[in-house]
């Protein structure tokens, strides 16, 4: 028989998340740390919506762009946010979560060898989904000295010719890294010049610890070349709604659209509906989780500190990136040994890009009380180390 | 601080300092400072445990009686108000606006006792009308927290 697989998917590298997964799936009384999504339910009043809309019925297809309410609202939401004006009938498209946006943003503006700049450490899909456009991934490796913001002299130097897109992934996954208004305005000068697109990935805007989230496309000049890419999951606690949305000129707009519409047709009709009412009725609870994420953020930061565990003050998202190099361990070394002596899962920083190497991705979507037990066997295991 | 210093304190009173100064990212001395402002605001009135009656096998019997009253002359509600709450099996009492004046929270040990308080201390006051009692037949959530709430952690163990 012959081999019917796509060369361009069998060589993808499988996710370094995925390996670790099984390992600790098979560990019964594992306390993870190792999870990308909230701890909190999804407030009341959305799913209440989502019930809500199921009783009366509405479980047909919406528009390809989704509910025009939900984009109005979302256009509300980020003109509030970041006093940018989407039009929502012609730049705003309702996605299969943020990674759909990220999937069919790019495949709307990629041709054949086209450069893609990932800095990186970031998550996982934005080098696979740039290989399955034809693109080439082009990696800047992000420094910790730098707090993994992106400096203008590494973005300089991994642009060429072929350069099309810079994926701007802030506030960080894995790293909690965020750029403020001035990291953003020497970024855009370069992207004007070199005339490059960006696709920003805001899905952790709304969980900042310093000042608000600043979009890039805020700044003057930039909307025209950003595709904004949000969502409900992270700021609402909505990850198995499946929802998000992407911004952009109408020009890229409407061929994500056509993409989506031959893809995915619309985006769940439930959770359109239910998402309504997150950005109508849910900046209390917002507000509610980002406060509990901070204590918990400071919690750990205070923790690292009294065992001398090197950590840069992460001011976004919801996760720490401690560096272990003191321990000539590798990252996935650290990680395995951890789980296995301590039963505590953590995800080694190598899964989000080789950079990543040296470092541990800690979140703190967990409760405290949680954290407390962990943060306990994490300080045994390292003092054992150094002993 | 403030606002989230007594959002804290009133899911956990137990916190200690340091871990409150960490919480919140300021010093400790700040901490103990603004608690102290706090308690002689009469703004923290008290610390509280939630318990949960029911699975002990101490006999508890809560009531909720909505009383109407005939305020006096200068003083409104507050003199009658104040002969219902020097009760101490009065745990609360609210002035409620609409179809009846005060709201009290009663806890006695049987029904018996509940009558008791209502027919003979309660109803014989000069300036109640009228009474209606409500028991209170199962707590689902209370100071909200959720009475046996099941906490699962229902997400896979490592996700991206």
């Amino acid at each position: 028989m012959r081999n019917f697989l796509s060369e361009k998917v069998t060589s993808l590298k499988p996710s370094g998340i995925r390996k670790f997964f099984d390992i600790v799936s098979e560990m019964k009384d594992a306390i993870s740390l190792g999870v990308g999504e909230p701890d909190f339910d999804t407030p009341w009043h959305i799913r209440d919506e989502g019930i809500y809309s199921l009783e009366r019925g509405r479980t047909f297809y919406t528009s390809n762009a989704g509910l025009k309410d939900l984009r109005k609202e979302i256009a509300n939401y980020i003109e509030r946010t970041q006093k940018i004006s989407y039009n929502p009938d012609s730049e705003i498209l309702v996605t299969v979560g943020g990674s759909e946006a990220i999937d069919i943003g790019l495949r709307a503006v990629i041709n054949p060898n086209d450069e893609v700049i990932i800095p990186q450490p970031s998550y996982v899909s934005y080098e696979p989904c740039a290989i399955l456009a034809d693109a080439k991934p082009v990696i800047i490796n992000l420094k910790a000295e730098n707090e993994f913001r992106l400096k203008p002299d590494e973005l300089i130097n991994a642009i060429t010719p072929k350069t099309k897109v810079l994926i701007l992934p802030y506030p960080n996954n894995p790293t909690g890294a965020i750029m403020e208004r001035e990291d953003l305005e020497v970024i855009a000068t370069i992207i004007k010049e070199k005339d490059i697109l960006v696709m920003s990935d805001e899905i952790y805007s709304a969980l900042t610890y310093k000042n608000s989230h600043v979009s890039i496309a805020s700044i003057d000049g930039m909307k025209e070349r950003t595709i904004l890419i949000n969502g409900f999951s992270k700021a609402y606690a909505m990850t198995g709604w499946r929802l998000g949305y992407a911004c952009a000129p109408k020009e890229i707009l409407s061929q994500m659209t056509k993409i989506h519409q031959f893809a995915i047709m619309c985006a769940p009709t439930t959770s359109q509906y239910a998402a309504i009412s997150a950005l109508k009725n849910g900046d209390s609870d917002v507000e509610v989780m980002r406060r509990a994420y901070n204590q918990r953020r400071r919690f750990l930061m205070n923790a690292f500190e009294e065992m001398g565990l090197e950590c840069f003050e992460p001011y976004g998202a919801f996760y720490v990136f401690p560096c272990i190099k003191e321990f000539g361990m590798t990252s996935e070394e650290f990680a395995t040994k951890l789980l296995m002596e301590e039963k505590v899962a953590v995800v080694p920083g190598t899964a989000f890009g080789e950079c990543g190497e040296g470092y541990l991705r800690i979140s703190y979507a967990y409760s405290l009380e949680n954290l407390k037990i962990a943060i306990e066997r994490l300080n045994r295991f390292i003092q054992k180390l150094r002993n | 601080m403030r606002e989230e210093l007594l959002a804290i304190l009133e899911k956990n009173s137990r916190i200690d300092f340091k871990e409150l100064s960490i919480l919140l990212g300021v010093e400790e001395q700040a901490v103990l400072k603004e608690l102290e402002a706090l308690e002689k605001e009469g703004i923290i009135c008290g610390y509280h445990t939630l318990i949960n009656w029911e699975k002990t096998s101490i006999e508890k019997v809560t009531a909720l009686i909505e009383v109407k009253v005939t305020p006096q002359r200068g003083q409104g509600f507050d003199k009658i108000a104040e002969r219902i709450y020097n009760y101490p099996e009065v745990k609360a009492v609210y002035l409620i606006s609409g179809g009846y004046d005060l709201l009290v929270t009663l806890e006695e040990k049987t029904l018996k006792e509940i009558a008791g308080f209502v027919s003979d201390k309660l109803s014989t006051l000069d300036s109640v009308l009228s009474t209606a009692t409500h028991f209170i037949l199962k707590k689902y959530k209370d100071h909200g927290t959720i009475i046996n709430k099941k906490s699962v952690d229902e997400r896979e163990v490592i996700t991206p």
